[in-house]
This record gives C-alpha cells, sequence and structure tokens, in this order.
C-alpha cells in the first residue's frame, strides 16, 4: 500500500472572547492510502469539514492551523509550504468537491470552459485540447451526451448534472487524493445512489484515494473502507468500516446508531443522544461527550480519554481502559 | 366549530387535487404551465399519520400547502371534517386554520428574528382569542414545556437556538391553537441524525396524547417508516403507489417505489443489496412524458408501448394499491434488472 497522506495532531484554532482561542479541530490524526476511501463521520460542528480544509491549508483567517500539526502529502511536507507551493497542490494533488455544486461553479460560464480552465490551470495544452480533455471527462463522470453538455450553463443542468461537473474539475488535475464534503447531501436518494457509484468507479479506475466526509451511516457502510466518527473536533473512535459497524464500541457511536430510522428489522422507539453538540466554546472538560453519555462515571470529569489505539479498532473513551 | 362528520369518517379527504403554475416574468420560456400536483387523492383518518414520499420537484410540499390554502390550487376538493376546504372564503378560512397547521423544514425562516420565542409561541393564542390575555404567559410556558423546551425560553430570540430547539419552537407554535391536523413539510430533513430522533419522538407522542393527525411530508422512507402507516409515493405530480407503509416497503408494486427504496442508504455494511441506479433525470414537469410517467426511466422487463400511450390508473395489486400496468410482475429489490 502506497501511503498517499499522514494527517497527525493537526489543529485548527480560531479567535475567541477574551483573547483566548479554541480549537473546532483538536488534535486530529489518521492516514490515507491510494486507493482507499476513507469517510470521516459526524454531526454539524464536529469539525468535520475543516480537518478537509486544513489538508491544503485552506483554512480562512483569522483561523490558523496549529504549526505543530503535521501533514504530509506523500513526501511533501505541507506545514513547510506557501504561496506558490499551497497553490500547486491545491486542486493538482488534493482535489476536492462539495456539497453544493450551485455555489462552487461560476453561472456565466459553460460546464466546459469551467472544466477547461481547471485542465488549463494545471497543464500546458492548448485549449483545443482542453475542449477534448474536458469532453473525456464529462463522459467519464457519465453525463450523457457529453458533447451538448460542453456547452450548457450550470443553470440549464439538474442538481446531480452539477455534481458529475465538479467531481470532472476535481478530476482535471488528476489528484492524488480526492476530498468528498458531504457531495450528495443535497441531492435525492436516487441521483445520490449514481453520484456514489461514479466516485466508486473513479477510486477504482484512477486509484484515487478518497477522503468522503458524511455525517450519513448509511453512506459509509457500502462506500469506505474505513470510518473515523468525529465529536467535538476529534476522532473518537476508529475502525474498518465491517468492524465499526459490526462493534460500534464509543458511546457516541453506539448513540448514533440507535438514533437512525432503519428500513429492515421491527420499528422501535428511536433512543436519541440527550442534548445537542456544543459549540467549541463550551466543551468540557474531561471527556467532551460526558454531559450527554449514558455510560458517564467519575472518571469522565477528571481527565480527557486518551484515543486507545488496538489492533483494528481505536477509541477514545475511559471506558477502552477497563473502566476505573 | 363543531364537527361537520361522523367521527369514524376520514378527518380530511382530497379528491383529483390539481395545481398547475404558470411561469411568468422577464426569463420565462413558455407558456406551458408547470403540472406540479396532476390529480392526487387520498384521505387521512383520524389520529392517523399519511406519509407524503418523493423527491425534489414531485409535487409533495405542493400539495400540503394547497390543501391549506397557502397556495389556491387549480381544481379539484378538499374536505376537512366535513367541510368544503376550497370555496371558503378569508374569514371562514382563517376560523379553519385554527384547526389546521403546518410546521417547515427550516423553522427559522419563519420565526421573526425580532420577536421572542413567547411572543411567537402566543401569536396564534392572541389572533384566535383563545385565551384571556392574562393567561396567555402561563399556556406559552406549558406550551413549552410540552415540546421539551425550557420555559425560561420564552423571553429569547430565534437566533439563540439550535436547530432542533427551532423545530420545537415551530412545533409549540403550530400547537398552540390546538389544531386536529397538521401538515410536517419535511420537519426533520435539516436535523443531525441524533436530533432528527428526538423530534421525531417528541411528533409520535404528541400524536398519542393529544389525537393529532399529520400529513407527513419526507423524502426519507425510513423516517417514514418510523412515523407513518400509511404512505403515499409521488411521481412527477401523481401518486404512484400508496398503501400500509409494511407492505409497501417489502413488497413495493410500482418500479418507481422499488427504485427508491433501493436507494436508501442503509447502516449496515451486511445489508448492501445491489442498488437499482436510474438513468437519466427526473423529466421537467411542464413537459411531462406521455402516458405513464415513469416510462423513461422505467427498468421493469415488461415495459413497452402500452406505457408511453395510457396513462396506468391506481388500482389495487396485493396489498398496496399502484399505478403500473404490470404491477403484478414488477422485480423485487433484491433481483434488480439494471436497463
Amino acid at each position: 500500500m502506497t501511503r498517499v497522506l499522514e494527517v497527525g495532531n493537526l489543529r485548527v484554532s480560531f479567535p475567541g472572547e477574551n483573547g483566548r482561542r479554541y480549537c473546532p479541530v483538536d488534535g486530529v490524526s489518521f492516514t490515507l492510502d491510494r486507493g482507499e476511501t476513507m469517510a470521516l463521520v459526524g454531526e454539524s460542528g464536529c469539525g468535520k469539514s475543516l480537518t478537509s480544509l486544513a489538508l491544503v491549508r485552506l483554512i480562512p483567517p483569522p483561523g490558523r492551523v496549529d504549526p505543530k500539526s503535521v501533514i504530509h502529502l506523500g513526501d511533501t511536507d505541507v506545514m513547510a509550504l506557501q504561496g506558490e507551493g499551497l497553490r500547486r497542490i491545491r486542486g493538482r494533488r488534493v482535489g476536492m468537491i462539495f456539497q453544493d455544486p450551485m455555489t462552487s461553479l461560476n453561472p456565466v460560464f459553460t460546464a466546459g470552459d469551467q472544466i477547461g480552465e481547471a485542465i488549463r490551470a494545471h497543464f500546458p495544452v492548448s485549449r483545443a485540447e482542453a475542449r477534448e480533455r474536458s469532453l473525456r471527462l464529462l463522459q467519464e463522470v457519465g453525463i450523457p451526451d457529453a458533447a451538448a453538455r460542453l456547452d450548457a450553463y450550470p443553470h440549464q443542468l439538474s442538481g446531480g448534472m452539477r455534481q458529475r461537473v465538479m467531481i470532472a474539475i476535481a478530476l482535471a488535475a488528476e489528484p492524488e487524493i480526492l476530498v468528498a464534503d458531504e457531495p450528495t447531501t443535497a441531492l435525492d436518494v436516487t441521483v445520490q445512489a449514481q453520484i456514489l457509484e461514479v466516485l466508486d468507479r473513479l477510486r477504482a479506475s484512477r486509484g484515487m484515494a478518497v477522503l468522503l466526509i458524511t455525517h450519513d451511516l448509511g453512506i459509509v457502510a457500502g462506500r469506505a473502507d474505513r470510518v473515523a466518527v468525529m465529536y467535538a473536533g476529534q476522532i473518537v473512535e476508529e475502525a474498518p468500516t465491517p468492524e465499526l459497524f459490526a462493534r460500534p464500541s464509543h458511546p457516541y457511536t453506539q448513540g448514533l446508531f440507535a438514533s437512525v430510522p432503519r428500513i429492515h428489522g421491527p420499528v422501535k422507539r428511536l433512543t436519541p443522544i440527550a442534548g445537542s453538540v456544543p459549540p467549541p466554546a463550551d466543551w468540557p472538560a474531561g471527556c467532551r461527550f460526558r454531559p450527554r453519555c449514558p455510560k458517564a462515571f467519575d472518571k469522565c470529569t477528571q481527565a480527557p480519554p486518551p484515543l486507545v489505539v488496538g489492533p483494528q479498532h481505536d477509541m477514545r473513551c475511559w471506558l477502552a481502559e477497563g473502566g476505573q | 366549530m363543531t364537527a361537520g362528520a361522523a367521527p369514524t369518517a376520514p378527518l380530511l379527504v382530497v379528491r383529483d387535487l390539481v395545481k398547475h403554475y404558470h411561469a411568468t416574468g422577464l426569463f420565462r420560456e413558455s407558456t406551458r404551465p408547470i403540472r406540479a400536483v396532476d390529480g392526487v387523492s387520498f384521505e387521512v383518518g383520524r389520529g392517523e399519520t399519511l406519509a407524503l414520499v418523493g423527491e425534489s420537484g414531485c409535487g409533495k410540499s405542493s400539495v400540503g400547502r394547497t390543501i391549506l390554502r397557502l397556495q389556491e390550487p387549480t381544481s379539484g376538493t378538499a374536505v376537512f371534517d366535513g367541510i368544503e376546504l376550497f370555496p371558503l372564503d378569508r374569514k371562514e378560512l382563517r376560523r379553519l386554520r385554527r384547526r389546521m397547521q403546518i410546521i417547515f423544514q427550516d423553522p427559522y425562516s419563519s420565526l421573526n428574528p425580532r420577536m421572542t420565542i413567547g411572543a411567537a409561541v402566543a401569536e396564534g393564542l392572541e389572533i384566535h382569542r383563545l385565551a384571556p390575555r392574562k393567561d396567555i404567559p402561563a399556556r406559552v410556558n406549558a406550551l413549552l414545556e410540552e415540546v421539551g423546551l425550557d420555559s425560561s425560553y420564552a423571553r429569547r430570540y430565534p437566533h439563540e437556538f439550535s436547530g432542533g430547539q427551532r423545530q420545537r419552537i415551530g412545533i409549540a407554535r403550530a400547537l398552540a391553537v390546538q389544531p386536529a391536523f397538521i401538515v410536517c413539510d419535511e420537519p426533520v430533513s435539516a436535523l443531525d441524525v441524533s436530533v432528527q430522533a428526538q423530534v421525531l419522538n417528541l411528533l409520535s407522542d404528541l400524536q398519542r396524547e393529544r389525537g393529532l393527525s399529520y400529513l407527513f411530508i419526507a423524502h426519507d422512507l425510513a423516517v417514514v417508516r418510523q412515523i407513518a402507516r400509511r404512505v403515499a409515493v409521488m411521481y412527477l405530480g401523481r401518486i404512484v403507489e400508496e398503501g400500509p407503509t409494511e407492505a409497501l416497503l417489502s413488497r413495493p408494486r410500482h418500479p418507481y417505489t422499488v427504485a427508491l427504496l433501493s436507494a436508501v442508504p442503509e447502516p449496515d455494511p451486511a445489508r448492501q443489496r445491489s442498488r437499482i441506479v436510474l438513468g437519466g433525470d427526473l423529466p421537467s414537469p411542464s413537459n411531462p412524458p406521455s402516458g405513464c410517467p415513469f416510462h423513461p426511466r422505467c427498468f421493469h422487463p415488461r415495459r413497452n408501448e402500452r406505457c408511453s400511450v395510457e396513462v396506468p390508473r391506481l388500482r389495487p395489486v396485493g396489498s398496496t394499491t399502484a399505478a403500473c400496468h404490470y404491477a403484478e410482475d414488477t422485480p423485487l429489490p433484491e433481483q434488480p434488472k439494471i436497463p
């Protein structure tokens, strides 16, 4: 396995009230291999999107990535890069697609123009060659009648088609890693199935690594090789997908599973997690999940639990330490 | 207001509801109407939930809004507790709205940012003069507590609350006037899963305690299964299948229901079945296909010319009613056939 990404102790901070900085991403570590799909799962405000932006140092000021964070893209130390160096990895080595393709596409240029622009930003090719490649990309992402869609403006395309155009733009630079941040959240389920199919096919055919960021455990189950569950800026549990789904161990992960309505099995009353995710300024001392945790005990208030690394299954919970 | 129908009759009866929109204005491309709702009939029983399921643009929200006369219907009838809704004038309508309420996907956009939560919940009580002025604060506090909020929140403003709390506020507002019927328009779609579960439980509890009837509009079949015992699936302005939720999910008869069901992402790696990935996009509701609206995307092995000519009627097949000429032979999700 070729390692394409290594993230160690990633911290992203923003200035808060009375001169303090708070960290919506607080010590996140993970790795990604070539051809692998890893899912970062969590609810709003858990820090999953900021984590993905931090990979290419796209955190908007006054936010900043802590200089002691480790981000290695293959042999490249991303934390050591500046200006032009950063520009050369953004898009080129790490491609990104987001939830809402309409806001990411420019309404006054055609799909072909925008894909062509992405190609010419990274490769010295003629306009005609860029157009030729754009056409091939549109075919690759499964747009029917691609030659005609090349000259379509974003408003003339459906939501699913726009997301395919965004994927084509991200692929234009032939990145090693594709970050897909809630790529199907704004789409209908039948369209969602189409887009996930496309992503999976591309990962296999191009050997890309995919970092899939989502709130939906259902999407993860069929697509990701590994899952990391985030809560309050930290990874609280990580395991290969079948293992995590067979034995969800962190009380937060268990709570998420118990909250999801199912299409099979007996219909039971849902058991939601009490309360809601607190903002970073209100994260409690000790374990951050403690105020909502049905299994909390004394130790959870005293100190934050470390990430206990098992053979296949990591978890940040005092229960993993055998309780007391 | 006295009930006009026998207590065993359905609370709401909708027949042949049609809602067409006409594109107007500078960028108008054609005068062809958008057929958002194209002949929809259903009933909602007392204390019952009917779920209306479909994807964006299928017309499910238009159905809910038209019944409440937030939008005027093009044609059809809706009878609520024996009262014809569509001929009512403004004054009669206002009186009836006390008994029919709506909650939206995004309660934030329906809350006035400069009005306290208490004032927002009290509004309905004041408009309909349901309580003497001095009793209103106590009523508001009781409502907030009923939906699981602290009564001290009455003095706070909408921006101070999370999405889940705002949805609870929206529910408290709807409950204030003691309605019999609530249109729930995607009430949990914008919420995180843990909060979504809280709101679904709350809606079930309120239904049981107050005997409410819901028209629950949603796109997520798993959510629908949790809350509704009957479900109607819409496609391009029409109901294509209707029936008891469990029967419809275990043996769908319309190919669109089959596809929709197979696309539901399931949080269980052992249950990853082969998906039916539908070809193409939803056709435009201003230019729907002839015959069966689903025929251009249909994967049914018996699809033929008849489907593009003859509109299939809703008819009983097995335990549901389905609008497909060949509903008897619709393949199951476990044995998908991709065109």
